[in-house]
């Protein structure tokens, strides 16, 4: 194929602006709604989802409950439904069990919660590591684990999306929700690292 | 099958490396294949599995090699050209040279946030009762099928303990060849990472895999 007439495209950009416009022609796509797809990943769905869970977990109990015991209820009882949440499970860390989540056959991840996944997470170093030296992708993330420490990981081989449920880090008692959601990162929901620490933002910040 | 994207255990592939920063799409054209990939389930032409099994059927060096949303767009292509939707010419060329295909509906996109907010639950209806039960221990089959499966190879023919039932789910084997309506019970199964691995795995390790009752055997 050639990219004379796109010269200021790169080939993939070539590709899908032809790609595009023939599906369009064809009636298969609209644009506009390509659009909106985007718009709602850019800017409506992600990590501060999942770090509402988390915080909402860390000072409810009963929340912290029904996560444990449904967490699909739980998490679509707070508005958090749809494509790749419809079957969540979450997984609570604590100093005896770390837990980490990786599809090693795909991409799978909770997009409902955590919205699209970063590239690290599709890409072959962690889908190959994470199952057979889960300690040395931490390593890789400069997280270190308490001694005596298990790991468990969980390998998204169907239908069911994992969020985990990082510790809430000692010195927050008498933070709110809405202030602990930002010590909750996307990494510490796929379980690559903690929590923040609170030192890390202020509190009444 | 025993393709690029059966990862799990590979080595070689050096440190995970998180990118600074990282913007959601590296380049115009990634946002464009996530959203047209995402519209085009829309015309009802192939399901989830079919979708993955297009990408995993990919060369294994090319599988390696292509960013992420490039392996999508290979797949989503592969889809249209098995079922007649584009031809290879108009892939070309970007233009349409024979009449469109009837598909399910087109995706408009005041009807997106209701769409996706909907999503798509893959637990069925059943008649039956599940065979294992929590508690249970149990094998892993050993098969190599040249089409799709969700055992990955590092898991076949293994032990394991049965941690939670799932539920009744679509299975992907069957529906990745067209039969969407074959549903199995799904379970969560818990592996020691030595059973996985070996002696170089830490006793106190585990991995838990989502597997259905075809892919299990009772210990």
């Amino acid at each position: 194929m050639s990219d004379h007439n796109h010269s200021h495209l790169s080939p993939m950009d070539a590709r899908m602006r032809a790609l595009e416009s023939l599906l369009t022609e064809k009636g298969y796509i609209d644009p506009a709604a390509l659009d909106e797809i985007i718009e709602t990943y850019q800017h409506r769905i992600g990590p501060q989802n999942g770090a509402a869970v988390v915080a909402k977990a860390w000072t409810e109990p009963d929340f912290a409950d029904w996560l444990r015991n449904d967490a699909t209820a739980a998490i679509h009882s707070l508005g958090f439904t749809g494509r790749q949440g419809e079957h969540m499970i979450a997984v609570f860390n604590d100093d005896s069990t770390h837990h980490l989540v990786v599809c090693t056959l795909c991409s799978c991840y909770p997009w409902t919660v955590l919205g699209l996944p970063p590239t690290w997470y599709k890409s072959p170093p962690y889908r190959s590591k994470a199952v057979i030296d889960p300690r040395g992708v931490l390593d890789d993330f400069g997280t270190k684990l308490p001694k005596g420490c298990a790991v468990e990981v969980h390998d998204s081989t169907a239908e069911t999306r994992y969020l985990v449920v990082p510790q809430r880090p000692a010195g927050t008692e008498d933070w709110s929700a809405a202030q602990l959601e930002r010590l909750v990162t996307r990494n510490s929901m796929i379980g690559t690292e903690f929590a923040k620490n609170p030192d890390a933002v202020q509190a009444d910040g | 099958m025993n393709g690029g994207q059966d990862l799990g255990g590979m080595q070689g592939f050096g440190p995970v490396v998180e990118e600074a920063d990282e913007p959601q799409f590296h380049a115009h054209w990634e946002a464009r294949a996530m959203a047209m990939v995402v519209a085009l389930g829309a015309a009802g032409k192939w399901n989830i599995d079919q979708s993955r099994h297009a990408r995993e059927s990919l060369p294994p060096a090319d599988y390696l090699r292509f960013p992420y949303y490039r392996i999508w767009v290979e797949g989503v292509c592969k889809l249209m050209l098995e079922r007649g939707m584009v031809m290879p010419a108009e892939l070309e060329n970007g233009t349409m040279l024979e009449e469109p295909l009837e598909i399910a509906r087109i995706l408009r996109a005041e009807d997106v946030e209701a769409v996706l907010i909907a999503g798509g639950p893959a637990d069925r209806p059943s008649t039956s009762q599940p065979k294992l039960a929590v508690g249970d221990v149990t094998t892993t089959i050993n098969a190599h099928p040249s089409g799709h499966t969700r055992l990955p190879r590092y898991a076949r023919g293994r032990s394991g303990t049965v941690s939670a039932i799932l539920g009744h789910h679509v299975f992907p084997d069957k529906a990745a060849k067209g039969e969407a309506d074959v549903a199995h019970w799904l379970y969560q199964v818990r592996f020691s990472a030595r059973e996985l691995w070996g002696a170089q795995a830490d006793p106190r390790d585990g991995v838990t895999l989502d597997l259905w009752e075809p892919y299990l055997v009772a210990a």
